[in-house]
């Protein structure tokens, strides 16, 4: 596996400059905004990206947390199950279906709330035990990565727009920058905490981390209907052509976060090992043979 | 229950007994209070006719950063004779120590909130234009929140480096949502533009799902090791 | 015209981003083998 890393690189550096050019060159000007509104091929995708990575890190969170208990674990897919179960049929019941914003299909709805249930028995089966933690907190820094390019390019991209750059009732910038917050404290926690409880800590916040983020979206959004803001970015649809090159730039985005990923977490696998030898170190002395229980993941 | 209530009541008893022995802490949380009333009377101009719009702002992060240097002091004294791993391995539940925590907190900001809320009346001729009994739930709503999410933050912080920074940098952002609510609330109620009752239930929903995720996962973060 | 500075702009601060980033974990991979490699030879 080691050895395709190269061949992966140069594979999604082109795609990534293949993208690129038709961001700039192919994708037909917009009516209103001019060539400006290209900063949304890097914007859009480096967004989702970043919820995707925030997601899988919550999953392995959580999942890290009922490592020890399997009473806790049996009950948690359970939960898990339901959630899937249930959030099919809510998209499909009419109170529900009538929330759905226009064009958008709520059979799409519907796979995007089985994407819960299928990440987290996926997650479950290829990283098991500790390697959670070691996707936890590799999904969290790339995470926070592709969030930081979505705060800085969103205002550069406001200002020539709407001649703002920031607007504080705007709902998805401030969620943006709360999530941000929140795992920069992330970080911040796993970096400054001693190794051996760090882990179950840093999973902890991480579930308050996304127990937060659905009242943020509430508070703001409650927020802005007593205090008009400027309406900003609106819905509708969206050319088709470029809708396609959004999604090109996304897939090309997502290639580069799952390498970045895949460096990140064999770095993190390897800091352990160094963590591990020097461990082994001052318990043994200087007469102890060298055994390295945690070994390299072959992949 | 009864185990865990009692154990709950025993543990605030003697925190608050002890709390009252040495007012140390309590002195010098006073007075630090009022210096940031002081500190924010000179920097935001009380005179200013739309002072009331930003009131409820300046006087929640006062709240905000006494709350802070309370809740600091929260575990120090548990490190201090290993009394945190006499908890550890007693059979009490470990929620009963949580609660005990939570509530003496609450009483303790509280105290403090109802020192400078007067000074801040006073300083910036307060007089509340909206239904004035809102207050007190978006108070204590409010506080809880702070308290909450403070105490069980405190606690994880407590073996980590730079345990004092670390726990304003945890909590903050995950306050994000009840602090906009607290806020908003309070200025809705002096100016009396528009009604608290969403801020209300926001921080109602907030303090419910926070303090049910706090019990769930305290035991994980005291027997953390 | 004025506007496509921005565009550029943000072009230029993702890669830069991502370039800090990558650089960051090239050192602390060379800094780890680094460390493998010496407490091996101390053994």
């Amino acid at each position: 596996m080691k050895r395709l890393f190269p061949i992966l690189c140069v594979l999604t550096a082109a795609f990534l400059a293949y993208a690129t050019y038709r961001n700039l060159a192919v994708a037909p000007t917009d009516a209103l905004q001019g060539d400006v509104y290209r900063i949304i091929y890097y914007h859009v995708p480096s967004a989702w990206t970043a919820f995707l990575l925030f997601f899988i890190n919550f999953i392995a969170s959580i999942q890290y947390l009922v490592i020890g208990k399997p009473s806790a674990r049996s009950v948690m897919k359970w939960i898990v199950i339901a959630v899937g179960v249930l959030g099919v049929i809510a998209t499909y019941l009419p109170p529900i279906k009538a929330q759905i914003p226009a064009g958008m299909e709520p059979s799409a709805v519907a796979t995007t709330v089985l994407m819960i249930p299928a990440f987290y028995f996926v997650i479950g089966w290829l990283f098991p035990g500790q390697k959670l933690d070691v996707l936890a907190v590799t999904a969290a820094e790339v995470g926070v990565v592709f969030c930081t390019i979505v705060l800085v390019t969103g205002p550069i991209w406001a200002r020539p727009v709407w001649g703002i750059w920031w607007a504080t009732g705007d709902i998805r910038l401030t969620s943006t920058l709360v999530l941000w917050l929140i795992y920069v404290s992330y970080l911040v926690l796993r970096k400054f905490s001693n190794s051996a409880q760090t882990q179950m800590l840093a999973a902890a916040l991480a579930v308050f981390g996304a127990l937060d983020v659905p009242l943020v979206y509430l508070s703001i959004w409650f927020f802005r209907t007593q205090h008009p803001q400027p309406v900003i970015g609106g819905g509708g649809s969206m050319d088709p052509h470029m809708l396609q090159t959004l999604l090109l730039s996304w897939m090309a985005f997502l290639c580069f976060a799952f390498l970045v990923c895949w460096s990140r977490f064999h770095l993190e696998l390897l800091q352990r090992e160094v963590e591990q030898a020097h461990a082994m170190e001052s318990l043994a002395g200087a007469s102890a043979s060298p055994s390295m229980p945690l070994s390299r993941s072959t992949r | 229950m009864t185990s865990l209530w009692s154990v709950t009541l025993a543990t605030l008893v003697k925190d608050i007994r002890l709390e009252w022995r040495s007012k140390d802490a309590l002195n010098s949380m006073l007075f630090f209070s009022l210096l940031v009333v002081v500190i924010f009377v000179f920097s935001f101009d009380p005179l200013a006719e739309e002072s009331r719009h930003i009131v409820g702002g300046l006087v929640w992060v006062a709240f905000l950063f006494a709350a802070v240097v309370a809740l600091n002091q929260t575990w120090a004294r548990e490190l201090r004779n290993q009394v945190l791993d006499a908890y550890r391995v007693s059979p009490s539940p470990a929620n009963a120590l949580f609660l005990a925590k939570v509530l003496g907190n609450f009483i303790f900001v509280s105290v403090l909130e109802a020192l400078m809320a007067p000074l801040f009346v006073i300083f910036y001729n307060l007089h509340v234009l909206g239904p004035a009994w809102q207050l007190i739930p978006i108070g204590l709503l409010g506080t809880w929140a702070l308290v909450v999410n403070g105490t069980f933050f405190a606690a994880m912080s407590v073996r980590t480096r730079s345990r004092e920074i670390m726990l304003p940098l945890l909590l903050f952002p995950i306050s994000i949502p009840a602090v906009l609510g607290m806020v908003a609330g309070t200025t809705a109620i002096l100016t009396g533009e528009n009604s608290a009752r969403f801020y209300i239930v926001l921080l109602l929903t907030y303090d419910v799902v926070f303090t049910t995720a706090c019990l769930a996962l305290f035991e994980t973060v005291l027997h953390a090791e | 015209m004025n506007a496509v500075k921005f565009l550029i702009a943000a072009y230029i601060a993702t890669w830069v981003i991502h370039g800090f980033y990558l650089t960051t974990l090239v050192r602390r991979f060379s800094k780890a083998r680094r460390e493998l490699r010496e407490l091996g030879k101390e053994k």
